[in-house]
């Protein structure tokens, strides 16, 4: 199949690694990853912080950037989610009906890593194999907003040598919000401070999930207190094979302590 | 948006009533956030409600179903919403009620007040009702000098501790059983010197004086949960029975009803008497439900008077996204599963209405600019359109309202901004590596420029990676 990567400004300028893993797994796979390099931001980050008008502009250039592709995947579940839940309803307040039916094609045709694997290449085995005690964190965006449900969790359980701890109330959101981590700084630590000590309390090397954001957030946290324990992009771990653990666990999207 | 109104509606005026707070909610939060007690009251109380709530949820099959039917009658009520309060005048009136139309607070703190004095009576007992914690009824009854007794248990804590509620269903949520005893002993009238803090007693003790304040009284004053269009019937949905009291005993009664909470048929109750005890109390069925119409000699008060309150109602409705949050039926579903409410509590949001329908309503009520931090004291996380037992897509109406909100210069200038090169490749390709080049040549990490420095305040910055994913891909 030939798969259209939805990278994430995110992934593509901090953490490629994520970005990287998501196109090795899918040509392993026997995929066909096409990267469209005219492709920048979903303009969540505007929408989300009321900047409606600016994120038009964005949505017009992903909206334009990606129609020619029949599948198109982020390793974003949050990024995904405003490409299927906002970026019509912008287009339509902005009087574009045009943009908004291409917006709703285009979204149609559009997966989180886990929805791609699971729904569309109908895959769980991936053939990965990561030594490794981990933790799932399910996003909120992807858990309530793509409705996941254990898509990533049944891909995880078929990781070979990882062993999969669960968290407790994983449910929780934890603290990130995008621009809410700036804006209420003190709540979202409050929240992040109880995310961590969940993650804490399983004993896991790592916790991984599938945005890049909660990770850097959560993966902030965790450097910042010298917990010891990484965070970790799901597509990470799924592209980690035998050969590759090593060179996949240092590209890793841990924060680094300063 | 199109407004198709004779006159364009009003806000809830400013100087009057408890939807405006002091302070932005990020410095409330800030210091509630520092208050152990109340960071396990309500870490203690959301999550045992919560667990409660989802096991009688689980109870049934069509919780779904009915979620959608409550959502679907507010849809209609609200597109009718003219023509069924003038159906609902018609009926009270009709019934030996006298229908009053308050456009704001200071409307229908007027109207209440002058319905009092006209008795003769100094004293008023009340209901739990938001609505009148809203206008700020308590001060303005208190400023024409008749006394408001509050007989909803938690509701009298908060009086005589002259404070606020901040849970719209536990209105004192953030008091423990020793606070609440100081608070007695301090301010009920007749109490026992040595009452301890067991909570029988301390409940005990509220029974005792409310009790005498019951037979005492001619006077009452609630709100309503719902007003339905069709008989007339006024409805008063409470857990305690110290409503029914009131609804039942003085000779006087007086209900202050915000419009939204009309609905069309008798009927549709089935469906809302349904939603509203499972998704607020985690109850199976509501504990004391009391419905009145007009006014039956020989039983009952003998005078009844409905307020029909406004206070920036219409503006909300003309609104079409943002509507959808009159449909609330005030069950507090989304406050107790929020992560940002069990961590700051309800004081925080500075309005009578908090959590993440506070969030969305108060500001609209209101008028954004006097709220303006409100749409933005949320993560976006999603648990309260979940737990909403009227769908209200909280969520898509808070981000709705910060494209309203009046933003800060600079934050309007980095976004524009970064929206300018992130639509043109290559200017967003340079401004990659220079971010890069920066962050490696300068202080890395805890040193950033407000408002990122609320980031480092708990978090270290991700190191920069060697090369982009699009340098990358280049190389391949």
């Amino acid at each position: 199949m030939r798969i259209a990567l939805f990278v994430t400004c995110l992934a593509d300028t901090m953490f490629p690694a994520a970005a990287k893993a998501t196109v090795v797994l899918l040509e392993r796979l026997g995929h066909e990853v096409v990267f469209p390099v005219e492709q920048t931001c979903c303009g969540q980050m505007h929408i989300n912080t009321g900047y409606q008008k600016d994120a038009l502009p964005l949505v017009r250039r992903h909206a334009r950037t990606f129609d020619p592709y029949d599948v198109i995947v982020a390793p974003s579940g949050s990024c995904v989610g405003s490409v299927r839940h906002q970026h019509a309803s912008v287009a339509r307040q902005a009087g574009e009906p045009g943009l908004a039916s291409r917006a709703e094609s285009v979204a149609s045709r559009t997966f989180e890593l886990s929805e791609l694997l699971v729904d569309v290449l109908g895959v769980e085995d991936v053939g990965a194999y990561y030594p490794h005690r981990v933790t799932y964190h399910p996003t909120c965006h992807s858990l309530r907003v793509l409705r996941v449900g254990d898509k990533p969790e049944r891909l995880l359980r078929k990781v070979r040598g990882l062993s999969l701890i669960e968290l407790p109330a994983a449910e929780q959101c934890c603290g990130f919000g995008g621009t809410f981590a700036v804006k209420n700084a003190d709540t979202s630590t409050a929240m992040l401070a109880d995310k961590m000590r969940h993650v804490l309390e399983t004993g896991a090397d790592a916790c991984t999930a599938g945005d890049a954001s909660c990770l850097m957030h959560i993966g902030g946290g965790l450097s910042r207190l010298r917990t010891g324990v990484r965070t970790v992009h799901l597509a990470e771990i799924l592209a980690a094979t035998e050969a590759s653990t090593e060179a996949a666990t240092e590209a890793s999207t841990e924060a680094g302590p300063r | 948006m199109s407004r198709t109104f004779l006159g364009m509606p009003v806000t809830a005026p400013r100087g009057v009533g408890n939807l405006r707070g002091d302070e932005s909610f990020p410095a409330a939060a800030r210091k509630a956030l520092a208050d152990p007690q109340l960071r396990r009251n309500l870490q203690h109380a959301t999550t045992t409600i919560r667990e409660k709530s989802a096991r009688v949820i689980a109870e049934l099959p069509d919780w779904q179903q009915l979620r959608s039917a409550g959502s679907a009658l507010k849809a209609e009520t609200m597109a009718r919403l003219p023509e069924l309060l003038e159906q609902l005048e018609a009926a009270v009136t009709a019934a030996g009620g006298t229908v009053h139309w308050a456009a704001d607070a200071n409307e229908a703190n007027a109207i209440v007040t002058e319905l009092v004095r006209a008795t003769g009576h100094d004293r008023v007992i009340k209901v739990k009702s938001m609505a009148t914690q809203e206008i700020g009824l308590n001060e303005a009854l208190e400023a024409a000098g008749i006394t408001p007794v509050e007989t909803d248990l938690a509701e009298l804590i908060v009086q005589l501790g002259h404070d606020k509620p901040s849970h719209i269903l536990v209105p004192a949520i953030h008091r423990n059983r020793a606070e609440i005893r100081e608070i007695f002993l301090r301010a009920m009238p007749g109490v026992d010197p040595g009452l301890t803090d067991d909570p029988p007693a301390l409940a005990a003790a509220a029974r005792r004086y409310l009790r005498e304040t019951f037979l005492q009284t001619k006077v009452a004053v609630s709100g309503a949960n719902f007003g339905i269009a069709e008989t007339g019937t006024l409805a008063v949905v409470e857990s305690e029975g110290n409503g029914r009291m009131c609804l039942t005993l003085p000779d006087t009664l007086i209900t202050v009803m915000g419009i939204e909470k009309v609905v069309p048929r008798w009927s549709d109750l089935e469906v809302f008497l349904q939603l509203l005890p499972r998704a607020s109390t985690g109850e199976r069925m509501n504990p004391y439900t009391s419905m009145w119409t007009g006014v039956t000699p020989g039983d009952g008060p003998r005078d009844f008077h409905l307020v029909l309150l406004d206070n920036g109602r219409s503006a909300v409705l003309a609104d079409e996204v943002g509507r959808q949050a009159l449909h609330c039926i005030r069950c507090s579903a989304c406050l107790n599963v929020c992560p940002v409410y069990e961590r700051t509590g309800g004081h925080a949001y500075g309005s009578v209405y908090p959590g993440p329908i506070g969030a969305i309503l108060s500001p609209q009520l209101t008028g954004v600019a006097d709220n303006a931090s409100l749409p933005y004291a949320s993560s976006l996380c999603g648990a309260c359109f979940d737990a909403c037992p009227v769908k209200i897509d909280i969520p898509a109406i808070l981000v709705h309202l910060r494209n309203q909100a009046p933003h800060p210069r600079s934050e309007a200038a980095a976004m524009a901004a970064a929206a300018y090169t992130m639509d043109r490749p290559k200017l967003y390709r340079a401004a990659q590596r220079a971010a890069k080049l920066a962050r490696i040549a300068g202080r890395r990490g805890r040193g950033l420029p407000p408002p990122l420095n609320g980031w480092t305040l708990s978090r270290d910055v991700p190191q920069p990676p060697a090369e982009t994913f699009r340098d990358w891909w280049r190389g391949r």
